[in-house]
């Protein structure tokens, strides 16, 4: 069974938000739009989005690291927005996965983002139902698009290509290699949701430098004759002892 | 779930300006709106990626700000007031063009004109020229001049537009003083690919955000210690014998011998052994070296010889004389990395592991690559050899009164290493190398401003000795701006950041007419900006406006457009045509050239005119000769008409643009002109690109077979090698000048002693000019801007989506700094300088070092601007660091610009602040806001209404 999720490498996300904006205007004016802003000019403006970037720092000076973490919907393999769904509104594609709301059967009582342990989940205020990430269903299919095109609108984006789109079910897939190799892991598993969507942590790669290599056999200050040999007229063993 | 999505009717390509990244787009439309905007997967810049500032660029386009109409200041009205009323375009050319025309028939120089973060500089440029005015420069003076003088001076190219790392085959990437801007999202998918790669990349930054984040390693440093760092790490690599003498030897000046005869006219310049025919803006290669095998002087390059770069020697004539080499490591002699310590707050040993990674990594993973090339002496090579160390640098280097010499210092070290235009390393792109330094130049007398006439000379060039300066004879500047004076005499880029304050003072004098194209030089592009405000709006004693008349041309509401007297409603970015032209700042790639075109996807909203047509139609109006006929009659329809058939001279082959010339669009950097070039580019996705045999990709400065074909394609006007100045002439000619040596000008009396002091050949350490004129105990911390990666300066607030991400902004304050001044997270604080204070409320934050404060820029606003609500967030919590910083410092009687006293770049980062918590009785809780407030400004006739629920969805169909 295909299961779609993305893969969000951490170890190059800059925190831009190009995800952030790519993915509401696809989606305003596309199949799960509109998304509302309100007061968009004005005080504490405020809209629907299924993709946000969180920004936090984790350590203490000097010793700081600054973590841009994009969060979507994860789209959990056991999702518990779709069991506290009343109407049935909420609910998980057999054929690929991914966790939709069918807006024509929400009533926007909000069990679902109360349920979601990941916060995914949004009230669009103006049509009072509840928004949250598609995996660009109405682009991944599209056969009018370029095939290039069909994925996320935010994977296409990515100016680090730090999101991974894919079949985690299958093993040879991109995102599964990338997974296992990587050391790709979901969020909070204890909660037994199985998140499709999974991470992959920073990496640090570090020099080590071999003190040898400071004393160099080729050093240029040799030629300039400021690393001189002894001149042959300088004391030594041999004026002293003839053992 | 149905598919209920409209289907797309249309896709335009054309090229993105939500930043001065300049990536292809694509732009779909349904019903002529725009549904969305993807980058171009086939455009060599952005690969298909865009960033989140391209993605809103649907916001941009229907945003409330932007202004519809010309606009007039109403009768009795103050200026910053914005109070207009519509008039006609006719009306507003009949204004300008009159009062122009007047200006150009009396006294030229009465007109400036500034602009901001255009892209179309080669055609300012050239309007400036032909109305006969030297008052004109773009924002490069209060951005990043300092990053192409300092280089450009050094290794004759610079970062971004004209130079990158190359991280595609670099090992380790150095990145210090960048935030998260410039180059944007190529460098973002070159970090990305390098890290993947298993490259190891430091970051040296006071504050760890955007691309810091993900850096192997971040180096927290003091703002405006960089030349110390670095002039530590030379001193460390050349102690340790870690320097690439070969490439020193053959393509630096390293081995030049210096004069060292103090009582010479020629003290402290290289020797020559004969006076070179031609002069011309290159390097005669008439300099001698000291030959070890012979123990003599020998020209330098002479075929088996090989100089000494250390060491002292004695001409037959008995002149002492040194390499430069040897000056420069008897220069770094006492920079330690523990003297460097206690400057930039980063321990010792740690200076020194930086110094050995770079020197091993450089030294002992070399790349050699199986293309063979010649050099400029004839030389064949069967390889191109490289050493991976990359570095990128910009403003957090630049934006310091010190920051010319921290680059020069950054250059060198780059040189040392070996990595000049060669894999792994930093690499060049066209037009770039050019000579040292480029042949451009200014007049040199105020009699190149004549009535009625174009300009005797460039705006803005590159002087190569004192006699290159733009003054007159009694020494005093020709520019309102001062550049190209003893002042500040290799301001390459002008400095807008003191047009206002010297207009408006009358020094060096008084202008009329100020037109300025989109910059908010009443806002965050400014300085000292209350003062700023009130200079505006000042009268003299007979209640005329001290600076007479002010126009200013822009697609969108603003601080600045509140002062104008004249509003000139420009068009977006997918409304019009443009060019990123070989003549101004392509966006040439590694590989070879390449430039582009906007093509209009939309049509003008409203009776948005863009400025090039505003410009194009003036021009014939004023009878600039460029732009009319022999019988004065106009010469090109439209800008699109202009771009085509103009060249720069009568069958010169050159315009602006460089692919698809020749009648048939068969030719390419020169070529009669193509009536169907915009077609071409359009059908190729806007953009040219000519890669460059693989012969000329490296050694640029050097290579005989690039140069030579730079020469042919009139890129160069000389195809002489461009040897790298580790010691620079330049610098010491204006020295010279300075001790009363030599037959060129001398500076005033005044300035004698600044300039001998900065103008000195190799790159010195010195505290910031602010930091000096401040008590530092009183004022102890540094404060800084960084430009957010989902915001352009002041550009974004007016976007409904970019405005989500940064509403408002915040002091950060390293939390152990905040603490100890009792300062908890969001509360409201003051930071005071000498200068001034501002409210704002503090975020704690362990990414900052303990001596360091920052904030975001320009997302602080003016009431109302922008068309946001009086009670945005932008205007009642954001705020404006600017009103901190001063655009002059105290200079003896008088003052001076606060700016690098080398090339006048505004010293933004040099301020010094105190914080303190903003005490109970000050304000009622509950009702804080930053501080300074102003006057709300009130929407203008022609812009929409601001929504207060928008769901948008493209077409309207939903």
């Amino acid at each position: 069974m295909t299961q779609l999720a993305l893969v969000i490498d951490l170890n190059v996300c800059v925190g831009c938000h190009a995800c952030v904006t790519s993915c509401k205007e696809w989606n305003t004016s596309g199949q799960a739009g509109p998304l509302s802003d309100f007061d968009p000019y004005g005080a504490d403006p405020t809209g629907t989005f299924f993709n946000r970037v969180q920004t936090f720092e984790v350590g203490e000076f000097p010793n700081t690291e600054t973590v841009h973490f994009p969060k979507s919907c994860l789209h959990c393999e056991e999702p518990p927005c779709v069991p506290v769904c009343p109407t049935g509104a909420s609910y998980k594609r057999a054929e690929d996965g991914i966790v939709l709301v069918d807006y024509d059967k929400c009533i926007g009582c909000k069990y679902c983002s109360w349920a979601c342990p990941y916060g995914a989940r949004e009230i669009d205020e103006k049509q009072k139902v509840m928004k949250k990430c598609t995996l660009c269903v109405d682009r991944i299919y599209d056969t009018a698009l370029a095939e290039r095109d069909r994925k996320p609108a935010c994977v296409l984006a990515c100016p680090t290509s730090a999101r991974l789109f894919g079949d985690v079910h299958d093993p040879e897939s991109e995102v599964s290699v990338a997974i296992r190799e990587g050391g790709g892991y979901p969020l909070m598993p204890e909660w037994g949701t199985q998140p499709a969507n999974h991470y992959l942590p920073r990496r640090k790669t570090k020099l080590r430098i071999h003190e040898d290599e400071l004393v160099r056999a080729d050093n240029p200050l040799k030629v300039d004759g400021k690393l001189p040999k002894p001149a042959k007229a300088e004391p030594s063993l041999d004026d002293v002892t003839s053992w | 779930m149905s598919v209920s999505t409209p289907s797309v009717q249309e896709v335009k390509k054309t090229t993105c300006y939500m930043c001065a990244c300049r990536c292809g787009i694509r732009v779909h439309l349904v019903d002529g709106q725009v549904r969305y905007i993807d980058g171009n997967p086939d455009h060599p810049l952005n690969q298909g990626v865009i960033c989140a500032k391209g993605s809103s660029g649907i916001m941009k386009q229907y945003s409330p700000a932007r202004l519809t109409r010309p606009l007039l200041r109403k009768p009795g009205s103050e200026r910053g007031a914005g109070e207009f009323e519509p008039i006609s375009w006719e009306q507003a050319f009949s204004i300008l063009s009159e009062r122009l025309a007047k200006i150009r028939a009396t006294d030229p120089k009465k007109f400036a004109l500034f602009t901001g973060r255009d892209q179309m500089q080669a055609l300012t440029g050239l309007f400036a020229r032909q109305f006969g005015t030297p008052n004109y420069a773009a924002h490069g003076g209060f951005c990043s001049v300092n990053m192409a003088a300092g280089m450009i001076y050094t290794i004759g190219g610079s970062f971004w537009e004209f130079g990158g790392p190359d991280l595609d085959r670099a090992k380790l990437f150095v990145m210090i003083g960048t935030a998260e801007d410039h180059h944007s999202n190529p460098l973002k998918i070159a970090i990305s690919k390098f890290k993947r790669d298993g490259g190891r990349f430091v970051s040296i930054n006071p504050v760890r955000t955007g691309y810091s984040a993900i850096a192997d390693e971040w180096v927290p440093i003091r703002p405006g210690t960089d030349g110390a760092l670095l002039l530590a790490i030379i001193h460390e690599i050349i102690a340790q014998g870690l320097y690439d003498r070969d490439f020193l030897v053959r393509y630096t000046n390293a081995g030049q011998l210096v004069n060292l005869d103090e009582k010479s006219d020629e003290f402290g310049m290289f020797l020559r052994t004969e006076v070179p025919e031609e002069e011309g803006c290159f390097d005669p290669q008439n300099k001698l070296w000291w030959d070890r095998a012979t123990n003599k002087p020998v020209i330098t390059h002479t075929e088996g010889c090989d100089p000494f770069l250390l060491g002292e020697f004695r001409l037959a004539d008995g002149t002492p004389v040194k390499p430069s080499f040897q000056l420069l490591q008897e220069r770094v002699k006492d920079y330690t990395p523990e003297w460097a310590e206690g400057l930039t707050g980063i321990p010792a040993e740690t200076i020194k592991r930086l110094a050995y990674e770079m020197g091993v990594t450089a030294r002992d993973h070399q790349i050699e690559l199986p293309i063979a090339w010649t050099d400029s002496w004839g030389k064949e090579h069967d390889t191109v050899t490289g050493n991976p160390v990359a570095f990128h640098a910009m403003r957090g280097l630049a934006a310091h009164s010190n920051g010319f010499h921290s680059i020069r210092a950054l250059a060198i070290l780059m040189s040392l290493l070996g990595t000049i235009d060669r894999p792994g390393g930093f690499r060049h792109k066209a037009p770039f190398p050019r000579p040292i330094p480029p042949c451009a130049k200014t007049p040199n007398t105020p009699l190149a401003v004549q009535p009625n006439h174009p300009l005797d000379g460039m705006a803005l060039g590159w002087p190569a000795e004192p006699d290159d300066l733009f003054v007159d004879e009694d020494g005093k500047p020709v520019r309102i701006d001062k550049a190209f004076s003893w002042e500040y005499p290799l301001s390459v880029h002008g400095l807008m950041h003191n047009v206002i304050t010297n207009a408006w003072r009358g020094d060096p004098y008084r202008i009329d007419t100020l037109l300025i194209f989109m910059a908010n030089m009443a806002w965050n592009s400014t300085m000292n900006t209350v003062e700023v405000r009130k200079m505006l709006n000042d009268k003299d004693e007979q209640g005329e406006y001290k600076i007479p008349f002010i126009a200013v041309c822009d697609a969108f509401q603003s601080e600045m457009t509140a002062f104008a007297d004249l509003v000139l409603p420009d068009t977006t970015y997918l409304e019009r045509h443009d060019v990123m032209s070989m003549l101004d700042r392509p966006i040439s790639e590694f590989d070879g050239p390449v430039d582009s075109v906007r093509i209009p996807v939309l049509a003008p909203t409203g009776e948005c005119k863009p400025f090039q047509e505003v410009l194009i139609e003036l021009g014939a109006r004023l009878k600039l000769p460029v732009f009319v006929r022999k019988d004065g009659t106009r010469k090109y329809r439209d800008y699109p008409d202009f771009i085509t058939n103009y060249e720069t001279e009568p069958g010169s082959g050159i315009g602006f643009l460089a692919g698809w010339r020749g009648k048939g669009g068969e030719k390419f950097m020169r070529g009669e002109p193509n009536p169907r070039q915009w077609e071409m580019y359009a059908a190729n996705n806007c953009v040219y690109h000519h890669v460059l045999p693989r012969s000329y990709q490296y050694m640029r400065n050097w290579n005989k077979g690039y140069l030579e074909w730079s020469q042919r394609s009139r890129i160069t006007r000389y195809a002489e090698p461009i040897l790298i100045h580790l010691y620079s002439e330049v610098l010491q000619k204006f020295r010279l000048a300075a001790q009363g040596k030599g037959i060129t000008r001398k500076p005033p009396e005044h300035l004698k002693q600044r300039i001998e002091t900065y103008f000195d050949p190799l790159p010195f350490y010195f505290d910031p000019l602010e930091v000096q004129a401040t008590d530092t105990h009183k004022y102890p911390l540094a404060a800084v801007t960084q430009r957010p990666m989902a915001m352009y300066h002041s550009w974004d607030s007016q976007n409904a989506w970019l405005r989500q991400i940064h509403a408002h902004n915040y002091l950060f304050i390293n939390a152990r700094t905040a603490r100890l001044a009792g300062i908890a997270d969001d509360d409201w604080i003051w930071v005071e300088s000498q200068w001034g204070r501002v409210r704002c409320m503090a975020r704690h934050s362990e990414a900052v070092e303990p001596g360091t404060v920052w904030t975001w820029n320009a997302i602080g606003k003016a009431a109302g601007a922008w068309n946001l609500t009086p009670d945005a967030n932008e205007s009642k919590l954001g705020f404006l660091l600017n009103h901190v910083i001063s655009e002059e410092l105290p200079e003896g009687e008088g003052r001076i610009s606060n700016s690098d006293p080398v090339t006048g770049q505004a010293a933004w980062y040099d301020v010094r602040v105190r914080i303190s918590k903003v005490s109970p009785g000050e304000t009622a809780p509950g009702l804080q806001t930053s501080s300074p407030q102003f006057e709300p400004l009130q929407p203008y006739p022609g812009q929409e209404e601001r929504k207060s629920l928008w769901n948008f969805f493209a077409g309207g169909r939903k």
